[in-house]
């Protein structure tokens, strides 16, 4: 009789305080995996991250990268769309689990929440097709080089160009990629993703990336004080780098290889 | 350690261009415009269709796709032309089809008989032109002519869009460097108003010259 006693005694605790802790600290991981769905905030007006196809579903690489990490979560991944100003609210009031909306890292977002590793690349630099020589900033002595006016990339170019470089300031990505396909210039500045919808268009000139102007790649945004989702985010990101599932997503939707540095 | 950039190379820059895409165009283009309103008022029968469809396309169709044609298009058949040169050739291109109109214009308003007079004083038909229909017939339209000048001198702001840098792609730099929408637009509106006055008094002195002594109207 005590030892039946003592059984449930010790079974109400151990059950008593499993919930007490649950309540101190929510687990998210455990969650999802109880609810059995992942909701993800992805972008819906962010080609190639995210756009709304012509079957009207949402597609682009944060939502292959959404139903990759559901799919090792053995979850099923609901997709929520949000706008880049609203993302990081509807994390913060839960209504979504991650975000994977190509958000990128600052200070001012470490303070709110946490970040993943990179899943994305996201970068400025110069690009110029497979025949120009140029590896650095130097090398641009002589050339021509467009840029859209006022972009991160003619702010920096601006300071670490040659004297003798050329920087044609044209009114927006239009214009810059017109007088780069058109040959008015040697050299792009501009971003890999910009980079990517040019040599999805096929055309005569690739632009090849030269060097780096400015990193900042993506991230999977969560709550903070979630260590063991972080873990597991962290965890399947590294083993999709590892496996070239990551590289395929880059592939598909980039055009091209997953950065090494990554 | 913030670089610092002298914004008054640019806009002197910016100044010296828009003046230059002027005069260029201004004086090359208004010589078009003479000989087209020539071709198509008194040149010969073939030549006037050809100077015809030449001034309805320029007269029928933007500025800006003019010389995105002639900076993004041509390269396409192997014609590089840089942004200036572009710029200038849309500009003279342009003024000249619509000089020629308004030209065309004065020359019509000539009476037979100056024609008639011109060839009673055995004057070549190039002479007749030249001296009898010509100079009235301009200074009969001079005025158009001349707003038609600042409309151009105007209307170049567009070449910003090719990157050539004049007066408001130095204000869009400066805006874009300084976020100082209103002093880099107030500036360049009193720089235009300014060039525009300038102009106006320039093709003011050009035509007292050109009409010494004639009748005012």
């Amino acid at each position: 009789m005590l030892r039946r006693h003592f059984i449930a005694i010790a079974a109400a605790t151990i059950a008593a305080s499993a919930t007490l802790t649950g309540v101190a600290h929510a687990d998210a991981l455990a969650d999802i995996t109880k609810s059995g769905t992942l909701k993800v905030a992805v972008p819906q007006d962010f080609p190639p991250f995210g756009s709304v196809g012509a079957d009207m579903a949402p597609q682009g690489y944060d939502i292959d990268m959404a139903n990759l990490i559901g799919s090792k979560l053995g979850v099923k991944v609901e997709l929520v769309p949000v706008t880049s100003a609203n993302r990081i609210p509807y994390l913060q009031t839960k209504k979504v689990d991650l975000v994977i909306s190509s958000l990128g890292k600052n200070p001012d977002r470490e303070k709110v929440i946490d970040f993943s590793t990179p899943y994305a690349p996201f970068y400025n630099g110069v690009f110029a097709p497979a025949d120009l020589a140029v590896k650095s900033a130097a090398d641009l002595s002589g050339k021509t080089i467009a840029v859209t006016r006022g972009a991160v990339e003619d702010l920096e170019l601006t300071k670490v160009a040659p004297a003798d470089a050329t920087i044609k300031r044209y009114e927006d990505n239009n214009g810059t990629i017109s007088a780069f396909l058109s040959g008015q210039v040697d050299a792009v500045a501009t971003g890999n993703v910009v980079a990517a919808a040019i040599i999805e268009k096929n055309p005569p000139k690739k632009p090849e990336m030269k060097f780096l102007i400015k990193n900042s790649p993506c991230y999977v945004g969560l709550n903070k004080d979630e260590p063991a989702l972080l873990e597991k985010v962290n965890a399947i990101i590294a083993d999709a780098k590892k496996d070239g599932s990551l590289n395929k997503i880059a592939e598909k939707w980039l055009h091209a290889t997953l950065p090494a540095d990554l | 350690m913030a670089y610092q950039f002298d914004f008054t190379d640019v806009i002197l820059k910016g100044i010296a261009i828009t003046v230059e895409l002027t005069i260029v165009g201004g004086l090359v283009g208004v010589s078009l415009g003479i000989l087209c309103a020539w071709a198509r008022a008194l040149g010969p029968k073939w030549v006037r269709p050809i100077v015809a469809a030449y001034l309805e396309l320029i007269r029928n169709t933007p500025f800006m796709i003019q010389l995105f044609f002639i900076f993004f298009g041509l390269p396409s058949t192997g014609l590089h032309l840089n942004e200036l040169v572009a710029a200038n050739i849309a500009m003279v291109i342009n003024l000249g089809a619509y000089s020629a109109e308004i030209i065309r214009a004065g020359i019509q308003a000539t009476p037979r008989g100056q024609f008639e007079a011109g060839a009673s004083l055995a004057m070549s038909p190039i002479q007749t032109f030249r001296h009898v229909i010509l100079v009235p017939s301009l200074q009969r339209i001079w005025p158009a002519l001349s707003s038609q000048v600042i409309i151009v001198m105007l209307g170049s702001a567009v070449v910003s869009q090719i990157a050539a840098e004049d007066l408001t792609f130095a204000s869009n730099f400066i805006q874009s460097r300084t976020f100082r929408a209103f002093e880099a637009y107030f500036l360049t509106t009193l720089v235009y108003l300014l060039l525009a006055i300038l102009l106006r008094a320039a093709m003011r002195g050009i035509g007292a010259i050109i009409f010494p002594r004639r009748r005012r109207a």
